[in-house]
This record gives structure tokens, C-alpha cells and sequence, in this order.
């Protein structure tokens, strides 16, 4: 591909044929076709934190309940069902959709440079069907129908034997829902970033959230099949009487913990590592300069990815597996300290040898250091088998994977936030409250959290309802309830500020941050068609690296929605796509797959007579129409023509 | 609007508009797919030798599944790799004539495929509630069957856009994509059919 010289293009782009071929239906059925990331992404943004307040909502009632001894507010069995759709509300429609979804969805084809997200339609659809998942969860739950055997729902417990009635079946249905969603973006995600970068940003000068979103899709795509592959088993065992979980029939409940956390524990990397991310991504904007150990921290990444499906084991210490594994796991587990290690210091350098601008989004990112750093060492502490055993289901184990998941995730979430927000919606947040949020945030945090670990260690297990109160408990588990307030009116700090900023924030402009990635060269918010210009890149961040003169993509059609395509390696143009438009039919499919997976909890030939508006919605789907197709002359020639 | 811009620029606008092989997204996307459904049979696969080491015998109690069915239709699925080859071979050419031929080889394999495996589902000398000899057993195949299954409506749906004229462009390389889906499916086929039928003989 020959870069000209300077020259004046015959057919200058027309940015107003680019909004026709690009725009989006407006109007109500317009929401339900759109299909272009911007819109999906926020969807997963908003929808995703709404999960998250009505989860802290019952964190809340659970710190209620166990502020004082002998409290009898909640009972028994409501509140197992609230520790367990609050663990799988954070989890499954939280924090994966959030950080992985969300965040992806929205910023990746911006820093890539392409107008629209790779399969714009099975995005849309992962999107619906998310949101049907979380509300089955939800729904059982004001049915009295809520999973109440924990948010890892082990066998025996769940099984049809000590759970009878529709809850475990809910859960493992809400799972399937969910995975396929995380599935579908991940293909997304990954062909996007594999397929249409820019010209000239190759895999030496890819951002590092675009390495993190690429590796986290392979790590969605081996991961999230073990979950539905174990929460179907649970689902046949309750309705089918598969007997894959009864040891008196040759089953055994181990498998299911196996399984499980051959998932659950990349799991915990999925949700870590869109944090990183965010955080190597605003450490050099904030630090003003690039960031230090680029090859190390994406060899980091890449690394975890890979020792995030070796450690599982680590989950099911106390359940009597032989000592060698013990052994073996321990030191897995050991290990993956190190890259993540490599990646603090990485960060370190950065700042300590830029010039750092303390703004709001920075508050949050050492907010992240500080409470991922305690996770981090609290786990390093609980690798070690005789300590694992000690602290085994008591509350040390919640203060650690508290501090890891709201260090790994929420703060790099917040930050990320207050860094996007402006993109997203034009205007920045105030700063004032901002810190506000932080600082009612962050303490009442530590006052939740770390007094956990003192409960553990006093012997506290978790997951009961109430404590006699010779036990001693009260006055940290009061402290800690305490604690669960101040993060509340952090979090109504943040919402007013949110809508504030909204309505009357300060213009953020095109570059606010005056930042080196590419979605900051287009305006704040991103037009239907991305860029007026796709640009060419010269370097890490491509517009601080940039030459004045850096050479612009001509050739691109802008009376079709066409994408460039670029190759994996050295992102060299190779062709043209054309993407599909808005649609109704991903929408009707996820009704259609919906009705077919929940009716399958009531029946099992839910599933076959499901299928058939299935198919039907699919084909609706797929069937092309409109104008022809490109003709396939000239046509890039694979290895099939060969 | 003219708009006068004075800038070197990329000139793409010589590039393809189609891609066949792996140049082609929908190829990738197809790829990624395959790895999801791979770590699936995986999964159960592992799963299938776990229940192995929970009991003394294997099978239990029952007798190995029939093997005629299985071999039949084993065989009837590497057959069936001629016509997706083909159809892989005629689809950058744009013959819909041929490639009408190729994808209806290849939907009527499909259908046989299917009518064997319900005799060889009928011939499993176990029951999916018997124990969890018997839940493996009908999950692999369960699995696998939905594949086939869902590859054959899919066959068939690319066969009816190739009576329409179009069957152009980026529906060829789906031609040809579909036909990397099949490879797929007769792949893990082959490795379902020594776990089901072989190592109930010998583990």
C-alpha cells in the first residue's frame, strides 16, 4: 500500500453522506434496532451499574442484619437468598458486563480507528440477552423463587436433593444467559481488535487496553464455556435426573467444584484485568508521558492469562485433595503474583518519572494501589494452605476477595468513569464532588472491609445470618455497617454528580485530557460514523506520536458503511467490509432464545420446541437484504482458491 | 461538498471488497466460535474420564454402546468431507450452479448423518438417569447432535440464498466458511466416536 504525496482528493468524504450511512433509527422501536457500539456499549455501561446498586442494596440489608447479635430484621432463608443474588448479581451481571462489556464495547473500536465494532448485530444481541438473564435473576427473587445456595451454587446443596422448588434452576439459567452474552462479545472484541485497527498500529504499537480486551476475549472464550457446561450439568441433574452429582449413582460433587472454578478463578482475571487496564491506560495520560515497560506489562498480561487457568485448585483446599496438588497450586498461585507485581512497578516508573497531574480520575487509580495492594498480599497470605485452611469460609476470606475485586475492578471502574464520562457525554464531571465520592468512598471501604479480616481471624464464618452475642462480634461487625453508609452517600454523591454534569457540565471538547489514543480525535460524543477522517498511526499513542503531515485513509466508501479491514500482525489494509445495518431480528432472536432457556427450566423440551422460533428469528437475521452485495471481483484469494 | 485537503493519504480505494480465507472476519469470528465449542467437548471430554475414576467398572453396569451405528455413521461423516471440500472449491468462482450441487451433497449427508445417530442414540445400552456413566454418555453425544443439527439448517439456509441471486460477494466466502464449520463437527464426531465407542471397551 503506497502512501502519495500531498495531493487534493477528487471526492473530498462528505460528513453529511457519512451521518446518512451511518445513522442509527431513532424513536422506540429505533432503541431495539440500533447497533452501533457507542449506544451498545453505554446500554451495557448503564444497565450493568444498575445491577450493581440494587446488589449494594442488598449488601446493605446484609450489614443491616449483621450490625448488632441476635438480630432478627431478616431471616434465615431470605437471607440466604440475598448473600446469593448479591454475590451473583456483582459478579455475573456486574462486574463482567461492566468491565469487560461495557468498557469494551464502547472504547475499543474508537481506539482502534473503525467505525463500528466488528459484528455490530451479535453485539446488539448480547446485549438483550444480558439484560434478560439479570432479570430472570431478579424476578425470582420478588417471586420467592430466589438461588439461595451461594453465588458458586456447589452441589450437594443446589442439587434437586437439598434445594427442591425453581431457585438453583433460576441461577443456572440466569449463568447461560450471561456466558452467551460475555461469549458473544468477546468475538466481538477480538475481531475487532485482530481485524481493524488502524493502518500502522501494529501488535508492537497496540495500546495495552487493546492487548488486555484481546486477551481477556480468549480468556472469556476458555473460560465461560466450563461455567455452562457445569451449570447445565446442575440444570439436567435438577430436571432431567442426570445423576452427574450423586455420588450414589457414580457422580461426584467435586466435579462440579472443578469445573466451576476452572472458570471462577479466570473469572477473577477477567474482572482484574480491565482494571489494570484502565489504569495503565490513564497512567501515562496523567503522568504526561509514555508509559514505562510497554513489552513488559503486555508480557504481563498475557502471562496472567495464561496462569489464571492454573490456579483453580487453590478454591477447594479444605476439600481433602491430595498433597501434591496442594503443593502444585500453591506455587501456581504463588507465581501469578509476579506479572501483576512487574505491572505495579511498571506503573510506578511511569509516574515517578513523568509529571504527575493529580486530577480526579488519579485519585481513583491510587485508590486502586492502595486497596489492590492489601487484596493482593491478603491472598498471597491465603495461597499458603495451612492459612487457607484457618480462615476457610470465615470472613478474612470476604475481606480478601472484597479488597481484590473492588480494588481490581470498582476504584480502575470509577476512574475509568470519570475519564470516559466526558467522552460519552460531552460534558465533565465536577471535580468537587468527585472527591467527595472518593474519599466517603475509600473510607468507608476500609472500615467495611478491613474490619473483615479481624471477624475472620476471631473465627466468624460467613454466610450466617446472625451471631450470639457472647461471640464478641458485634462492635467490628457495627463498625463495618457503619462503614457500608459512608459508601452509600459516596455512591448518591457520584449518581447526583453524574446527572448534574450531564445537564449542565462544562463542554469537554474533543481532547480533554489531552490524551495519545485515538478516541480522543473525534468529537466528545462520537458522531454514528466514529471519525470524519480514519486515521493512519505512527506510534503507541497516536496523537502525541503523530506526524503533522501523518497520512489520512482515502478510499474508504462513505454512501455504504464500509470498515477497513487490516491484517493481525502488522495491520497492513487488505480489504473492504461492508457491516451490516440496524436490525430488529437480534432482538427478536434474544426473545426467542429467552423463551426457549427459561421455558427449558420447566421442561426439558423447552429446548427442542424452543428451537424453532429460534431458527426462524436466525434466519430472519441472516436472510440478506437490500442492495446486493459487493461483487466478489476483485476478491482477496485465500488458501480455499488454491 | 468539495472539500480542498492537502494532506499524503492511504489510497485504499483499489482494495477488495470480499475476502475468502482467512483474510475474512466472519472466518475469524468462525474460528473463535469453533474454540469456544472445542473447550466444550474439552470439558465434557475431561469430565467423561473424571466419572471414569469414580467407579470400579466402565461402563458400571451396562454394556458398551452398539458399535455398528457408530462405525456406519463415522464413516458416513469423513465421506461427507468430499462435498464440503467442493463446495469450499466452487464458492470463490461464484457458480451457484455448483455450488447449488455442493451444499445439497453436503445437506443430504447431513440428513443421514442425523437418521444414524438416532439409531445410534436407540443402541447406547444406557439411559441418560441410570447413573452418571449413562449422563456422560448422552451429554457428548447431545452435544454433538445439536452441532449437527444446527449445521444442517444452516446448510440448508446458504443452500436457499444460492437459488436467489444473492449468492454474491460475502455470501460466498460463507459458502466456503460453512464448510470449515463441517470439518468441525466431523472432526470432534471422530473424537466423540472413540470415546463413546472405544474407550467403553478398554478403560
Amino acid at each position: 500500500m503506497a502512501i502519495s504525496e500531498p495531493i487534493v482528493l477528487p471526492h473530498a468524504t462528505d460528513e453529511v453522506r457519512l451521518a446518512r450511512t451511518w445513522a442509527q433509527p431513532r424513536g422506540f422501536w429505533g432503541w431495539f434496532m440500533n447497533v452501533h457500539h457507542t449506544a451498545i456499549g453505554v446500554r451495557f455501561m448503564v444497565t450493568s451499574f444498575i445491577f450493581f446498586l440494587l446488589g449494594g442494596v442488598l449488601a446493605a440489608m446484609i450489614r443491616l442484619q449483621l450490625s448488632r447479635p441476635e438480630n432478627h430484621a431478616i431471616g434465615p432463608d431470605l437471607y440466604n437468598q440475598i448473600f446469593t443474588i448479591h454475590g451473583s448479581t456483582m459478579i455475573f451481571l456486574f462486574a463482567v458486563p461492566m468491565m469487560f462489556q461495557g468498557f469494551g464495547v464502547y472504547v475499543v473500536p474508537l481506539i482502534c480507528g473503525t467505525r463500528n465494532i466488528a459484528f455490530p448485530r451479535l453485539n446488539a444481541f448480547s446485549y438483550y440477552i444480558y439484560v434478560v438473564g439479570g432479570l430472570l435473576l431478579w424476578v425470582g427473587l420478588f417471586l420467592k423463587t430466589g438461588a439461595d445456595a451461594g453465588w458458586f451454587a456447589y452441589t450437594p446443596l443446589s442439587g434437586p436433593q437439598f434445594t427442591p422448588g425453581k431457585r438453583s434452576d433460576f441461577w443456572a439459567q440466569m449463568i447461560t444467559f450471561t456466558e452467551v452474552s460475555a461469549l458473544g462479545v468477546a468475538i466481538c472484541l477480538a475481531t475487532t481488535i485482530l481485524r481493524q485497527r488502524a493502518p500502522g498500529m501494529t501488535l508492537n504499537r497496540m495500546p495495552i487496553i487493546l492487548w488486555e480486551k484481546l486477551v481477556l476475549s480468549f480468556m472469556v472464550i476458555f473460560a465461560m464455556p466450563a461455567v455452562m457446561v457445569v451449570s447445565s450439568m446442575l440444570l439436567m441433574d435438577r430436571t432431567i435426573n442426570t445423576q452427574f452429582f450423586n455420588p450414589a449413582n457414580g457422580g461426584d460433587v467435586l466435579l462440579y467444584q472443578h469445573l466451576f472454578w476452572f472458570f471462577g478463578h479466570p473469572e477473577v482475571y477477567i474482572i482484574f484485568l480491565p482494571g489494570a487496564a484502565i489504569v495503565s491506560t490513564l497512567v501515562p495520560v496523567f503522568a504526561r508521558r509514555h508509559i514505562f515497560g510497554h513489552l513488559a506489562i503486555v508480557t504481563s498480561v498475557v502471562a496472567t492469562g495464561f496462569l489464571g487457568f492454573g490456579v483453580w485448585v487453590h478454591h477447594m483446599f479444605a476439600t481433602g485433595i491430595p498433597q501434591m496438588s496442594a503443593s502444585f497450586f500453591t506455587a501456581a498461585t504463588l507465581m501469578i503474583v509476579l506479572p501483576t507485581a512487574v505491572q505495579f512497578y511498571c506503573w510506578i516508573a511511569t509516574i515517578w518519572n513523568g509529571r504527575l497531574q493529580m486530577k480526579l480520575p488519579m485519585l481513583w487509580v491510587f485508590g486502586f494501589f492502595f486497596v489492590f495492594l492489601i487484596g493482593g498480599l491478603s491472598g498471597v497470605m491465603l495461597a499458603s494452605v495451612p492459612v487457607d485452611w484457618q480462615v476457610h469460609d470465615t470472613f478474612f476470606v470476604v475481606a480478601h476477595f472484597h479488597y481484590v475485586l473492588i480494588g481490581g475492578a470498582l476504584f480502575p471502574m470509577f476512574a475509568g468513569l470519570y475519564y470516559w464520562v466526558p467522552k460519552i457525554t460531552g460534558r465533565m464531571m465536577n471535580d468537587l464532588l468527585g472527591k467527595v465520592h472518593f474519599w466517603l468512598f475509600f473510607i468507608g471501604f476500609n472500615m467495611t472491609f478491613f474490619t473483615m479480616h479481624f471477624l475472620g481471624l476471631r473465627g466468624m464464618p460467613r454466610r450466617v445470618y446472625t451471631y450470639p452475642p457472647e461471640m464478641h462480634w458485634g462492635g467490628l461487625n457495627m463498625l463495618a455497617s457503619v462503614g457500608a453508609l459512608f459508601m452509600a452517600a459516596g455512591l448518591i454523591v457520584f449518581i447526583v454528580n453524574f446527572f448534574q454534569s450531564k445537564a449542565r457540565g462544562t463542554l469537554a471538547g474533543p481532547n480533554p485530557w489531552a490524551a495519545g489514543s485515538l478516541e480522543w480525535a473525534t468529537s466528545s460524543p462520537p458522531p454514528d460514523y466514529n471519525f470524519t477522517e480514519l486515521f493512519t498511526v505512527n506510534g503507541r499513542e497516536p496523537l502525541w506520536d503523530n506526524a503533522p503531515n501523518q497520512p489520512i485513509v482515502s478510499g474508504v466508501r462513505d454512501d455504504i458503511p464500509e470498515v477497513l479491514i487490516t491484517n493481525s500482525l502488522d495491520s497492513e489494509p487488505q480489504h473492504k467490509d461492508e457491516m451490516p445495518g440496524a436490525s430488529i431480528w437480534p432482538f427478536l432472536t434474544s426473545i426467542t432464545v429467552s423463551i426457549a432457556f427459561i421455558w427449558s427450566i420447566f421442561s426439558p423440551w423447552g429446548i427442542a420446541y424452543g428451537a424453532i422460533p429460534v431458527v426462524i428469528t436466525l434466519i430472519g437475521w441472516l436472510w440478506p437484504r437490500g442492495h446486493s452485495p459487493a461483487p466478489r471481483q476483485p476478491a482477496l484469494e485465500g488458501r480455499w482458491s488454491k | 461538498m468539495e472539500q480542498v485537503r492537502e494532506r499524503p493519504v492511504l489510497d485504499v480505494s483499489g482494495l477488495p471488497s470480499v475476502a475468502f480465507g482467512k483474510s475474512n472476519t466472519t472466518w475469524l469470528a468462525n474460528v473463535l466460535y469453533m474454540m469456544i465449542e472445542g473447550t466444550m467437548f474439552a470439558l465434557l471430554f475431561a469430565s467423561y474420564f473424571y466419572l471414569r475414576t469414580r467407579t470400579d467398572s466402565w461402563p458400571p453396569v451396562q454394556d458398551p454402546p452398539l458399535l455398528t451405528y457408530g462405525v456406519i455413521n463415522g464413516i458416513v461423516f469423513l465421506l461427507s468431507l468430499i462435498p464440503a471440500r467442493y463446495a469450499q472449491k466452487v464458492a470463490p468462482t461464484g457458480d451457484r450452479g455448483r455450488i447449488r450441487l455442493a451444499l445439497t451433497g453436503l445437506a443430504l449427508f447431513a440428513i443421514v448423518n442425523m437418521v444414524l445417530r438416532g439409531f445410534e442414540l436407540a443402541n447406547l445400552n444406557c439411559r441418560w438417569y441410570d447413573n452418571a456413566y449413562g449422563s456422560i454418555m448422552w451429554s457428548l453425544i447431545g452435544l454433538h447432535t445439536g452441532h449437527l443439527i444446527t449445521e444442517f439448517i444452516e446448510t440448508v439456509s446458504i443452500l436457499g440464498i444460492a437459488f436467489t441471486p444473492k449468492m454474491e460477494g460475502t455470501r460466498l466466502a460463507d459458502v466456503a466458511i460453512n464448510s470449515d464449520y463441517w470439518y468441525f463437527v466431523v472432526g470432534s464426531a471422530v473424537l466423540m466416536d472413540f470415546i463413546i465407542y472405544g474407550t467403553t471397551r478398554f478403560l
